[in-house]
């Protein structure tokens, strides 16, 4: 007999180890997460995947799954906090999606259009960020950082480069690259490298390849982030 | 009562006139429409002052004192007000000037190469003044709906308008809601 | 990016690292010298620390630009600090502020242009009971007043060392106007570990959790179960177990003297008069969990207590209460290294700490695993308060008992209040647990009370209904802050620093604390600048719900306090400075027009709004 956590009232099983994230994905149950990617460690920032054990609010991501929890993931409440934690996210940094690239095919519009967000509802920060275009094939676009650190966790744990670091504090909180000058292309950051990969926005990106897809064709356009990484929808 | 038709006013601030034409791309539809509201305010009817509406629909944000005139008649005389399209919601593309200080963006219209001849900023008080930042416009009035898109489609606009004169919630089908 | 040219760092840089070893753990301990030395953490000083220590030029950045006392910018070669707290505030620390930046002819968050002197405010340095306070190059100045400054513009100008200084400017006292069982009855050094000598370990273990005693930091976790946990510690690192319960191995105790929380000072007195007391409980946790190594992590403000620390770790050496064979105990091994923070608040929360003292930003780590099974370099690790160490001493010499008599059944023992504000007598007041705030306000001469903030900002806010409430775990918990604020304070304004300071303070790791206590902090200045609306006050509660249930640790959850309690309590303070009902924008809108007026040379009617 496996061990068995129950997810608004579904049983489902999980293994010594595993958190109620892994679980949770294992088993198709979507919990809205952004800066989570099941092959890197987890982190815990974002908060998107809060759900509640027993009665207190948990990461879902960082939270050991344990014999007999009551997890309750898809209720009004939790989604209402999430939405507001999306749209903290929003008007903290400059996200405008149609002059992004990534738009169609960015997980953080896609939680976004998940949660119903209309709008921002808070005021914007506009914070100034800068944009550092001087790698030849990739770009660095910190206004639509949301400082998930999975760039920072997948050079580091995947490309064994400690490319991207983080500085800062609080809401002063900045990306920042490996290299004296401050630049992405005094880096040895390769295009190859999966760092380059695992942007949920459209922070990093690869030059030359924008706007490939056409709207109505990209991710997003027609499934839901939740088809997508349950399984539901056709893989990225 | 039941014969008076809703009235209906819609303007752009700072936005490029394309969640109009997206409106106008309801088509045929517009017949409809016009069985049902009559315009106030609107590019349409060359209307130059709301007048006392039921909606007010708003493209593009704060981006100059005179928005702020217009956008502040139309919370005024509308009952409803709606926010559509990028601009309006989050400031949109007119606030990729966000990022570039005041002074700078004035030298390159009026100073550098191309610009006026003599390169004398103009203090005329015909031009409105721009603010440092460009702002959705919730941040300047209360704002009672929402409808994104860049422009939203001419379905989502329909959906929407349908929702809202039959007093209902307006809400989008996934593949109507989008922020670009 | 900014990055200032400087002279060759290496002939500088080299003795720094030799003195730390070249540890990559002591990163934080090297950056604060490095600080010290050249006024700047140099991008040319990054990048031969990387090299040196063998980390990502990353890592090192990044904890240079976490740490307030750290600046990658240039600072004064003076630089004075005022204290920001509200009990600074209530003395005229703005003004004074104001009076020495006119005076130098700086800019508040500027540096001169001869770079002479940069003068800004930080967060509360502990000496509410002789504020108005300052640091100047991080040493404590107290009691300032415009004569003072006087001198101390002068002494600038005239490029005086600052250890040259009158020591007067520099001078701190401890206040203690109460003393009970802790402060009023010595123990002699070394009586603590001779009775856990003569007792054992477990039998000590068994005192303490007769004493019941809990965590004096706040949050009250019981004390024992905490050593006692850690003891059991078993820890797993690629398939080995590399300790456990019978076995030598490797856990460390930490004393927790980040005593960041505003209005807090009791730590200070503690360790300036009573660090024998403290560090022999530290060695009696180190004995009871089978620990061979401490740290004392303590809070820059406090630099200026770090050389008589090191004297009274020095003279326990040499009188064999530390280091190797203890009291001649051949199994028992235990030394004490003090680190220093520099400006982070978060670092008061344990597992930030500990990661502060491996040399990291201060970020919280996910829980679990807890610091008793996983806490510095991965091992099993104590960390507490300065207090609960003293008390635990007591408790080894005097026995649980003893110490289970005093307070009350849920809260034994006594608590050290840091009293400050509008009262004639501020300083340490040492209760038994269970006094009633009636009490303490009578004792503390305070004039007119209407408020008292608990526990300091993250704690609670109480008004002049709720006086008879006591101290205690069970009531109004608190790791010691006491101010007091009298009927014509205005409780909006303690509400707008708490909030301000809590933004300063956001490590910025989770959405909610980052934005949240922004968010906060933009809506009471809305608020404060006559432009707020009752919409306002229901977005506060609602930030208020976002910060308490989401956050990852409990500065984030406990940011929302004062606000959430003074909209509870104190309404009026809020509703008396609301535009009206109608919506007013997030911005000021005829403000935003400045700049455009400026450069068009506008002031016409439509150039207003």
């Amino acid at each position: 007999m496996s061990k068995t956590i129950s997810i608004d009232g579904q049983s489902v099983p999980f293994e010594e180890g595993q958190t109620i994230m892994d679980a949770a994905l294992a088993a198709g149950v979507y919990i809205p997460h952004l800066c989570h990617n099941p092959e890197f460690t987890p982190h815990g920032s974002c908060k998107l995947c809060t759900v509640k054990v027993n009665g207190r609010n948990v990461a879902s991501c960082t939270m050991p799954a344990v014999e007999g929890q009551e997890v309750l993931n898809d209720t009004e409440e939790l989604n209402a906090d999430r939405l507001a934690l999306t749209q903290m996210l929003f008007v903290e940094g400059n996200h405008l999606c149609p002059a992004c690239e990534k738009s169609g095919n960015c997980q953080l519009q896609a939680v976004a259009y998940y949660l119903g967000m209309m709008s921002p509802h808070y005021n914007h920060f506009y914070p100034q960020r800068e944009v550092d275009a001087s790698h030849p094939d990739v770009i660095l676009d910190r206004n639509r950082c949301i400082y998930c650190e999975l760039c920072v966790r997948a050079s580091r744990d995947a490309d064994g480069k400690c490319v991207f670091g983080m500085s800062g504090r609080g809401i002063g909180s900045s990306l920042v690259v490996n290299s004296a000058s401050g630049r992405l292309g005094d880096t040895n950051l390769a295009v190859t490298d999966k760092a380059v990969q695992v942007c949920p926005t459209g922070a990093i990106l690869i030059k030359g390849k924008g706007f490939t897809v056409p709207i109505g064709r990209r991710i997003f356009d027609h499934y839901t982030i939740k088809q997508i990484q349950t399984g539901g929808g056709p893989h990225e | 009562m039941s014969e008076r038709k809703i009235r209906l006013a819609t303007c752009s601030l700072a936005g490029c006139f394309g969640c109009h034409m997206s409106f106008l791309d309801i088509d045929e539809r517009l017949f409809d429409l016009v069985e049902l509201v009559e315009f106030d305010r609107t590019p349409l009817t060359d209307i130059k002052h709301c007048g006392p509406c039921d909606v007010g629909i708003v493209e593009g944000g704060v981006c100059n004192a005179e928005n702020v005139h217009v956008l502040k008649e139309f919370r005024k005389n509308c009952k409803v007000l709606v926010a559509i399209g990028a601009c309006a919601i989050n400031g949109g593309l007119p606030s990729l000037r966000n990022n570039i200080d005041l002074w700078d963006c004035f030298q390159e219209v009026y100073q550098y190469e191309g610009g006026l001849e003599g390169g004398v900023v103009p203090n005329d008080p015909e031009l409105p003044l721009p603010f440092d930042k460009v702002h959705p416009i919730y941040e300047v009035v209360k704002v009672d709906f929402f409808l994104p898109g860049c422009p939203p489609s001419g379905d989502a606009i329909w959906r929407f308008l349908t929702d809202l004169l039959a007093g209902r919630e307006p809400k989008l089908d996934y593949e109507q809601l989008h922020f670009d | 990016m900014d990055r200032p040219e400087t002279p060759d760092i290496a002939p500088l840089l080299t003795p720094i690292l030799a003195h730390h070893g070249h540890d990559a753990s002591k990163l934080l301990q090297i950056l604060r010298d490095v600080q010290d030395a050249c006024h700047i953490i140099p991008a040319g000083a990054i990048d031969l620390i990387a090299v040196h220590l063998g980390v990502p030029r990353v890592n090192v950045e990044g904890v240079a630009g976490f740490y307030s006392f750290l600046s990658t910018r240039p600072v004064g070669e003076y630089q004075v600090l005022f204290s920001g707290n509200i009990t600074d505030q209530m003395l005229g620390q703005d003004d004074l502020m104001q009076y020495l930046c006119n005076k130098l002819w700086v800019e508040s968050g500027k540096v001169s242009e001869d770079g002479l002197v940069s003068i800004a405010g930080t967060s509360c340095t502990g000496m509410c009971d002789q504020g108005p306070a300052a640091l100047v190059n991080g040493w404590a100045l107290t009691n300032l007043d415009r004569n003072r400054l006087d001198l101390i513009g002068e002494l600038i100008r005239s490029r005086k060392p600052v250890a040259e200084w009158p020591p007067m400017l520099f001078e701190t006292v401890d206040n203690i106007r109460r003393a009970d069982v802790l402060l009023g009855e010595a123990l002699a050094p070394g009586d603590a570990i001779r009775a856990v000598l003569a007792r054992g370990a477990r039998k000590t273990l068994a005192e303490m959790d007769n004493s019941n005693l809990r965590g004096r930091g706040g949050a009250g976790f019981k004390t024992a179960s905490k050593w006692s946990f850690c003891h059991a510690a078993i820890v797993e690192e690629e398939g080995h177990v590399i300790c456990d319960i019978g076995g030598h191995p490797e856990r460390f105790i930490v004393c927790n003297a980040d005593e960041g929380e505003p209005g807090t000072f009791k730590d200070r007195v503690l360790l300036n008069s009573y660090a024998d007391l403290v560090f022999e409980g530290m060695t009696v946790g180190a004995r009871v969990v089978g620990a061979g190594k401490g740290f004392l992590y303590l809070r820059g403000e406090y630099r200026y207590l770090l050389g008589q620390l090191e004297g009274v770790l020095k003279r326990r050496r040499e009188a064999g209460l530390l280091g190797d064979n203890i009291l001649g105990q051949a199994d028992f091994n235990f030394d004490i290294e003090i680190h220093l923070g520099a400006g982070a608040y978060i670092c008061g929360e344990e597992s930030a700490l500990i990661e502060s003292l491996e040399g990291k930003r201060g970020r919280p780590r996910n829980r679990p695993p807890f610091p008793v099974t996983h806490g510095y370099q991965g091992r099993p690790t104590v960390v507490d308060n300065v207090e609960t160490f003293a008390c635990a001493a007591k408790i080894a010499a005097q026995g649980g008992a003893w110490f289970a008599a005093l307070g009350t059944a849920q809260s034994t023992g006594t608590k050290l209040l840091s009293v400050s504000g509008d009262v004639s007598r501020p300083g340490i007041y040492e209760y038994p647990f269970g006094v009633t705030v009636r009490q303490v306000l009578a004792d503390c001469g305070a004039e007119d009370p209407y408020a008292v903030q608990i526990s300091g900002p993250s704690g609670t806010t109480i008004s002049w209904k709720e006086f008879d409430r006591r101290i205690a775990f069970e009531d109004l918990p608190t790791a010691g802050a006491f101010m007091v604020f009298k009927r014509k304070r205005d409780v909006f304004d303690a509400v707008r620093n708490f909030t301000h300071f809590f933004a300063h303070e956001s490590c910025g790791f989770c959405t909610p604390c980052r934005v949240g206590t922004a968010l906060q902090q933009k809506i009471i200045d809305k608020i404060h600048s006559g432009h707020g609306t009752p919409s306002d006050l229901e977005e506060l509660k609602r930030l208020g719900h976002l910060l308490k249930t989401m956050s990852h640790c409990g500065l984030g959850s406990s940011a929302a306090n004062p606000v959430l309690d003074a909209l509870a309590k104190f309404p009026d303070a809020f509703e008396r400075k609301l535009a009206g009902l109608a919506f007013e924008p997030a911005f000021d809108l005829d403000g935003a027009l400045e700049t455009a007026r400026k450069i068009t040379g506008r002031d016409d009617e439509w150039a207003h709004l």
